[in-house]
Parts: structure tokens; C-alpha cells; sequence
């Protein structure tokens, strides 16, 4: 019997249809995601996790070292670390999004329209980027507070006034690449609006990298608040905020360590979060050669 | 060396940048709630002498006039005078330049001893253990703000142990480079971790490189294919990384600052924003600014001559 006929009289089998294989899980977004969850659970609702009010005064436990009443120890005014790490959560996660949701979106129009123009827009927009990126970010973005005067609401218009840029050089570039792909001159063939092109066909194709580059973002947003927070220059005290938290302590570092340490601590894992969702999102969103 | 052709044309770059470089800081205190002269001039001022400082100033002209005075000002090195310490701008910038240069100079000195190497023995054993922890711990390096760093190290190192001065720019050379040292740490690992993951990559991407196989093939030793080829391809990169770099590392020399009480253009700049000096704050935004454009200018050049092709 030949190697045909063999496989020819073998009763038909039916074979499970091949069925889409799930994605591999990718652990790093996974733990990415995992950490911010737990950071918006404790932005939304705080009251529920934080012990004690992160206000209040308690003057029977004033520069006590983490025990079983207070996790994280207490500051000079008696205040639960722990409490005022957790409701700093809602305040420096609104700062990484009102400090880069008008950047993401304005910057991904602006780069769309300069990308899909081309020719002298493109140019003039290469050399306004050349002088923006010239400028030192912190440096203007002080100078701006400084004018406008110090709080959350003119931290968030000075780091607009320049974020945008950033994701408008991103998304130009993509843009500019997809715009003489195949698909895109079949939507001008079939008379589509440009219009419709960017928006419906071009732009989902080319906004991969501003999405990861708005996780890393958003990372660097809370690092420029707290940084301008525990300058004085961002949120005020007594707002819990972790790097007002961390400027509260910065004199009592070598007898109350607690009370810089675990808000930094938050910063971190905070921060972490962002670059793992982003670096996974990165990977599952490359296009598969 | 790069041909004329394109330092030329690389000079030529400037101008547009140094151009946004004067509008954004003659808007800056434009922006100011009010006349911009009770800014300049401060609040202890009569009818009169507002007058003769808006002549003066040139407050009474259009808005293009004013900006051209300004550039004038500016190229014939008149910042103005800081409202708090009564001296010229350019004075006090002088004066707080020196420790910030050195500090951030000190600082990328550092951050590149620290990511060549891991750099190389992360990329060499990727996906090993060493490589997981090099890149885990740079991870944790870039999520952590400057000033928690420079916070903990200053504790530990210098309130704790003592082995380093709690703050503040000494005398002489020496005693400066100690004293700046654990600054330029704070700073260091901040840009190393910046550094080790764009020079990680470089190093994976030359390692497959043909050029790399053929020194390998023609039988050279691997340490010289290492040191020869792929150190110097990729420290190109490194270079090439300085540049955009030098911005991110003076806003965080500005932080380290305010945190280890140097007397640089970083504390200046906070103290003038607490003191609202504005014509510091403009000088200063000013001088900086030129310094990141000069750096990249630099930057540029020297990889340039190291790479003949990003000449092009």
C-alpha cells in the first residue's frame, strides 16, 4: 500500500477545528496593569483603605515608628503615614492625567495633520520641535509655575503648553510613514474624505507609539509633580501629596525615617506600573513580522 | 572632523532655536497678572519713577519694538538687574554657573561609568540572571524622583555615617568634587538609567551586525572585536543620547540642588521664584537655555566626527 492510499482508506477523522490560539499572557503588562488597578482603587475610594482621616491631628502619636496602630508610622503632627500615602494616590494620579490628556490628544491632531500634509509643514513643525526640545523641560515648565504662581491647576498649563509637542513629533513621523502605504491611497481611490483616511484608517495604525510614550508620560508626569510638590511649587500642603509628603519629612530623616520613605516608596511602584503596562503594551501592540 | 558643509548648516540650525529661545522668555514675564514694569521694577515705586521706567524700558512702544529692545538687551549682555540681591542678572549667573556646570558635568561622568559597563553585561548575557537584575534595578532607578534619591543618599551617607558633607560647595577643586559628589550621584543614576536602556539596545543591534560577524569570522580575539567594534559603534549612540539628555539633566541639577544646598543656578532660580525676582527668572530661563542649545551643538559635532555618516 502506497503513502496515498494508506492515508485515503484511513476512516475520516474528524479533526477539532482549529480554534484561534489565546495570546501568550504577557506578565509584563499583566503585573503593569495588576499595579495600577490597585493605584485606582485607592484613588476612587481612599476613605475605604486609609485607617485614618489623612488630616487629622493625634497628639498622643506624634513621630511614632511603624507599629500594628500606624503601618507606616506617624508624622510630627500625629498624622497616619499610611493614610496619607493612600489619599495622596487620588491627587498624584490626577496629576499623571490632567497633566497629559490635553498633550495626547492635541498632540496626536497636530502630528495627524503635519504628518498627512508633509512638505513645508512638515519642516517648519521639525524646526518648532528642534527648539521646543532645546528648551529644558523642568527649567520651563518652573519658570511657567513661577509666573503663574504655584498649585495644581498652572502645574497642569505649563506642562500642556509643551507635552504636546512630544506626541505630535510621534505621531508625525507614523503618520508620514502610513500615508504612502497602499491602504491609504485605496481610500483616496474610493473618494474618501481625508479627513476620514486620518482619522478612520491612518491614525489607528499609527498611534501605537504615542500610546506607549503616554505611559511613560504619565510616569514623568508624577515624578515633575512631586518633584514640584516637594519643591512647594505644585500641590500645597496640606493636601497629601506624595512629594509634599516627602518634603514634610526631609528634616526628620535621620530620626523619623518613615515619614519620606514610604510615600517615595508609593512613587516608585507607582511608577513602575506605568513602565510595565507601557513596555508590555509595546510588545502586544508591535506588528508580528 | 565634519566638513564646513555641515557644521554651517548646523549653525544655521540655531538661529529658528535660539529665536523661540528669546520669545518664550520675553513672554514669560508678558505673562505675568498686571504690567510687567511692577514686575521689573517692584512695589516700592512712585508715579514718577514708573513713568521714567516705562520710557526707560520702552514699555510705552509696541509690542514688536519692546521684543526688539529685548533682543538688543540680551545680545549686548544686559539681563537686567535682580530685584533682591540689586546687582546685574548676568552677575549673579556668573557666580551660580560654575557649581551647577560642574555638578551636571560630574554627574554624566558618572552615569556613564555606570551604564557602559552594566550596559555591555546586560546585552552580553541577555536574558540571563545578571541581565534581569541590571535592568530591573535601572527600572527602579528611572521611576524614582531625584529628589528621594538624593533625600536617602544624603542621609544615609552623609547624616548617618558622615563619610561625605551634608550639603553645600567647598573650597579648592578638590573639596568641591567631594562635596559635589554624591549630588552628581543623585543625578548620575537618574541619566545611567536612561542611558543603560537606549545602550543596551545599541549593543544587542551591533552585536548582529555584519561588520561584527566579519571581525569574529577573520578570527580577531573577542575582546578586541569587542573593544574595537562594538564599544566604539556603540558609544556613538551614547553620544548621540548626551544631547537630548542635557535638558532632563539640568532640571534635575535644579532639584538636587534645593536638596543638598548648592549654591547653583538651580537654587538661584528657586529662590527667585519664592523671592519674585523676575528678571533673575528670565536671565536665568535664558542662560539655561542657551547652555542645552550649546551642549546639543556639541553633541552633534563631536558625533560627527565619531560617525562620518550622520553627517549626511
Amino acid at each position: 500500500m502506497t503513502a496515498a492510499e494508506d492515508v485515503l482508506s484511513r476512516p475520516r477523522q474528524h479533526r477539532p477545528r482549529r480554534r484561534m490560539r489565546p495570546p501568550p499572557i504577557n506578565w509584563t503588562f499583566a503585573a503593569g496593569a495588576a499595579i495600577l488597578l490597585a493605584a485606582i482603587l485607592l484613588a476612587i475610594a481612599p476613605g475605604a483603605f486609609a485607617p485614618y482621616e489623612p488630616t487629622k491631628f493625634d497628639y498622643k502619636a506624634i513621630l511614632k515608628g511603624p507599629s500594628a496602630a500606624h503601618l507606616f508610622g506617624s508624622d510630627n503632627f500625629g498624622r497616619d503615614i499610611l493614610s496619607r500615602t493612600i489619599w495622596a494616590f487620588r491627587v498624584d494620579l490626577q496629576i499623571a492625567l490632567f497633566g497629559t490628556l490635553f498633550p495626547v490628544l492635541f498632540g496626536t491632531l497636530v502630528g495627524a495633520a503635519v504628518g498627512y500634509a508633509g512638505g513645508w509643514a512638515q519642516v517648519v513643525f521639525g524646526r518648532v520641535v528642534d527648539a521646543v526640545v532645546t528648551f529644558p523641560f523642568l527649567v520651563l515648565i518652573i519658570a511657567i509655575v513661577a509666573v503663574l504662581g504655584p498649585g495644581l491647576i498652572n502645574l497642569y498649563i505649563a506642562v500642556s503648553t509643551v507635552g504636546w509637542v512630544f506626541y505630535a513629533r510621534i505621531v508625525a513621523a507614523e503618520v508620514a510613514v502610513q500615508r504612502r502605504l497602499d491602504y491609504a491611497a485605496a481610500g483616496r481611490v474610493m473618494g474618501y474624505s481625508t479627513a476620514r483616511i486620518l482619522l478612520r484608517h491612518i491614525l489607528p495604525n499609527a498611534i501605537t507609539a504615542a500610546i506607549v510614550y503616554w505611559m511613560t508620560d504619565m510616569a514623568l508626569c508624577i515624578l515633575l509633580g512631586s518633584s514640584l510638590g516637594y519643591l512647594g511649587l505644585g500641590a500645597q500642603p496640606p493636601t497629601a501629596e506624595w512629594g509634599v509628603l516627602i518634603a514634610d519629612g526631609k528634616n526628620y530623616m535621620r530620626t523619623a525615617w518613615w515619614i519620606s520613605i514610604f510615600p517615595g516608596l508609593a512613587i516608585v511602584i507607582t511608577g513602575l506600573g506605568f513602565s510595565l503596562l507601557g513596555d508590555g503594551l509595546a510588545d502586544m501592540l508591535r506588528p508580528r513580522r | 572632523m565634519p566638513d564646513a558643509g555641515y557644521v554651517l548648516r548646523r549653525l544655521l540650525q540655531m538661529v529658528p532655536t535660539l529665536t523661540f529661545i528669546l520669545v518664550v522668555t520675553f513672554v514669560l514675564v508678558r505673562l505675568l497678572p498686571g504690567d510687567p514694569l511692577s514686575a521689573i521694577a517692584g512695589d516700592r515705586v512712585t508715579d514718577a519713577q514708573v513713568a521714567q521706567a516705562r520710557a526707560a524700558y520702552g514699555l510705552d512702544q509696541p509690542v514688536l519694538v519692546q521684543f526688539g529692545l529685548y533682543v538688543k538687551r540680551v545680545i549686548t549682555g544686559d539681563l537686567g538687574r535682580s530685584l533682591i540681591a540689586q546687582v546685574p542678572v548676568w552677575t549673579l549667573v556668573g557666580q551660580r554657573l560654575p557649581p551647577t556646570l560642574l555638578l551636571t558635568g560630574m554627574a554624566t561622568g558618572i552615569a556613564v561609568a555606570l551604564a557602559v559597563p552594566l550596559a555591555f553585561i546586560s546585552a552580553l548575557r541577555r536574558g540571563r540572571a545578571s541581565d534581569l537584575v541590571i535592568r530591573g534595578a535601572f527600572q527602579i532607578g528611572l521611576s524614582m524622583p531625584v529628589f528621594y534619591i538624593g533625600l536617602v543618599l544624603l542621609t544615609v551617607f552623609s547624616a548617618q555615617l558622615r563619610w561625605f558633607p551634608v550639603g553645600g560647595y567647598g573650597d579648592g577643586w578638590g573639596d568641591r568634587v567631594y562635596h559635589l559628589f554624591l549630588p552628581a550621584l543623585t543625578l548620575g543614576v537618574s541619566l545611567a538609567a536612561v542611558l543603560m536602556r537606549n545602550l543596551r539596545s545599541a549593543i544587542i543591534d551591533v552585536l548582529g551586525a555584519e561588520y561584527v560577524d566579519f571581525a569574529r569570522a577573520k578570527g580577531l580575539a573577542p575582546r578586541i572585536v569587542l573593544t574595537r567594534h562594538v564599544l566604539r559603534n556603540a558609544l556613538i549612540s551614547t553620544v548621540a543620547l548626551l544631547g537630548p539628555t542635557v535638558g532632563t539633566l539640568l532640571g534635575g541639577a535644579v532639584i538636587t540642588e534645593a536638596v543638598f544646598a548648592i549654591p547653583g543656578v538651580g537654587r538661584l532660580m528657586i529662590d527667585s521664584i519664592y523671592g519674585r525676582d523676575y528678571p533673575v527668572i528670565q536671565g536665568l530661563s535664558l542662560t539655561l537655555a542657551l547652555v542645552v542649545s550649546l551642549v546639543f551643538l556639541l553633541t552633534d559635532l563631536l558625533q560627527a566626527a565619531l560617525d562620518p555618516r550622520t553627517a549626511g
